[in-house]
């Protein structure tokens, strides 16, 4: 039996598909979570040479990719809205700005915390951190734009060209500790080599992060159907789930 | 379509711009005395100390550059969309992109230009050897037409919204850092003995890259922002 899945393009079959879609993904999160944590802090081994603050890498490091990796994604929506005229692709785009732009804040500011006893500095000016910091500077710049056009097709359109263009910070991001002399480390994981740090550690990574990636699917999923809601309040389906959901 | 359309075209638009720029020289020489008082501020808030001006000098400077770049992209595209001009430029069956790009040039030539004209005036200031303020020209000719480029993608993009100053820098200024670095870096860099070839050659490559992408982007967020 073939699945019409562009049926779901459309912003009607959509909520309902999120709505039931959500509870999955934020068990999935906090499942995830508790696991990842409960490594991080009580299965994995004191760092020999950081000892126990190291323990932040847990969050630092899935936060620091989701942020990145939102972006990416949120680019890819809105430059589908763009092409293809979609209203949803670009309502999807709106909803992950604020999830990314939070990862982007927990990133600078767990680094922050874990660089005062590593570097002594709380900031650094080196590549990493300010390309970083010019991501956020982008997610802001992204919400404030849309928010900003009071036509909410323009706002999309708009959004995305912004979106788009920003998009080649993402790779001077992930490639900066490689192509320059940084402070910040140097990456322990590839695709290609054995990890440079301890199975355990990277396991505890890997499970903090895939939480980071459920929680942002349950939370974007919320978030875009209220836009969805809200974009179509004029709808006589709205008008109905408004009705049904009303106390 | 043949060659001599589309370089009459260019030559049509880069000229209409700066007629029109020149009629209105406050508009330009505000942006330049901008970018002088700006420098000037500098040595006053950090007190006299030559070596700690040295140090900031590069910086201070293009970060001032930055400032009054972003401050003249009100110029570039608010008055021609505000009497109907632009409107009509959208409708030429010439390529958009190209009058932007022509535009963006003139833009470049009235408020870019005398910045790096007058930077070795201010680098002065802040005793700066002449070889210094040398790789300081040449980075500020390399970095202010990437300015203007990316420049015109924002100003695009807000054409005709309230907030309109404070938004544009928003969306621009980070995607002005790189420019930053790499320019105030390569007379750091000149100066601490390593050499501003690196610095100077990224400068370049933002150059080209911001010329050959940002009119077509540009042209992109015109049509969006005219709907």
């Amino acid at each position: 039996m073939a699945i019409n899945w562009f049926k779901y393009a459309s912003p009607v079959t959509f909520y309902e598909l999120a709505g039931k879609m959500i509870p999955w993904f934020a068990g999935l999160a906090v499942v995830l979570g508790v696991a990842g944590l409960y490594i991080g802090f009580f299965v994995a081994p004191t760092d020999f040479q950081q000892g126990e603050a190291y323990r932040i890498i847990f969050i630092h490091v899935p936060a620091s990719w989701m942020s990145m990796f939102v972006y990416v994604v949120m680019a890819v929506w809105a430059g589908f809205g763009l092409v293809l005229n979609t209203r949803l692709s670009s309502m999807m785009a709106s909803a992950l700005a604020p999830t990314g732009a939070m990862f982007a804040v927990i990133a600078l500011w767990t680094g922050s915390l874990w660089g005062k006893p590593m570097w002594g500095a709380w900031w650094v000016w080196d590549a990493r951190l300010t390309s970083e910091l010019i991501l956020l500077f982008l997610y802001i710049g992204f919400m404030a734009l849309q928010a900003s056009i009071d036509d909410s097709r323009r706002a999309d359109r708009a959004g995305a060209v912004l979106a788009l263009v920003g998009v080649v910070n993402v790779p001077i991001i992930y490639f900066s500790v490689k192509w320059w002399n940084t402070l910040h480390q140097g990456s322990s994981i590839s695709l290609t080599k054995a990890p440079a740090m301890a199975q355990i550690m990277l396991t505890g990574m890997l499970v903090m992060a895939l939480a980071a990636w459920m929680y942002t699917i349950a939370v974007v999923l919320a978030r875009v159907r209220s836009i969805i809601l809200e974009r179509e309040r004029h709808s006589a389906w709205v008008a109905d789930v408004v009705r049904s959901e009303a106390p | 379509m043949s060659s001599p359309t589309l370089l009459t075209m260019f030559r049509c638009v880069l000229r209409r711009d700066l007629v029109l720029a020149l009629r209105r020289r406050s508009d330009v020489l505000s942006t330049l005395f901008f970018f002088i008082i700006v420098i000037s501020l500098f040595p006053l808030g950090v007190g006299p100390e030559m070596s700690l001006l040295r140090a900031m000098g590069p910086g201070v400077v293009w970060v001032a550059a930055l400032l009054a770049s972003m401050l003249s992209l009100g110029r570039l595209f608010s008055n021609d969309y505000r009497d109907g001009t632009l409107e009509q430029m959208l409708l030429t069956p010439q390529p958009l992109p190209l009058l932007v790009f022509g535009k963006v040039i003139a833009h470049w030539l009235v408020s870019g230009v005398p910045l790096v004209l007058i930077a070795p005036l201010l680098g002065m200031q802040f005793g700066l050897p002449a070889d210094a303020l040398l790789v300081l020209v040449g980075s500020l000719l390399l970095g202010t037409p990437v300015l203007s480029m990316i420049g015109a993608v924002g100003a695009a993009l807000t054409l005709g919204l309230r907030g309109g100053g404070v938004l544009v820098s928003l969306l621009v200024l980070p995607l002005y850092i790189p420019v930053l670095i790499f320019g105030a870096g390569a007379v750091e860099a000149h100066i601490s003995g390593l050499g501003a070839q690196a610095h100077l050659s990224l400068l370049g490559a933002f150059l080209v890259l911001s010329l050959l992408f940002a009119p077509w982007a540009t042209a992109a967020a015109l049509r969006i922002s005219m709907e």
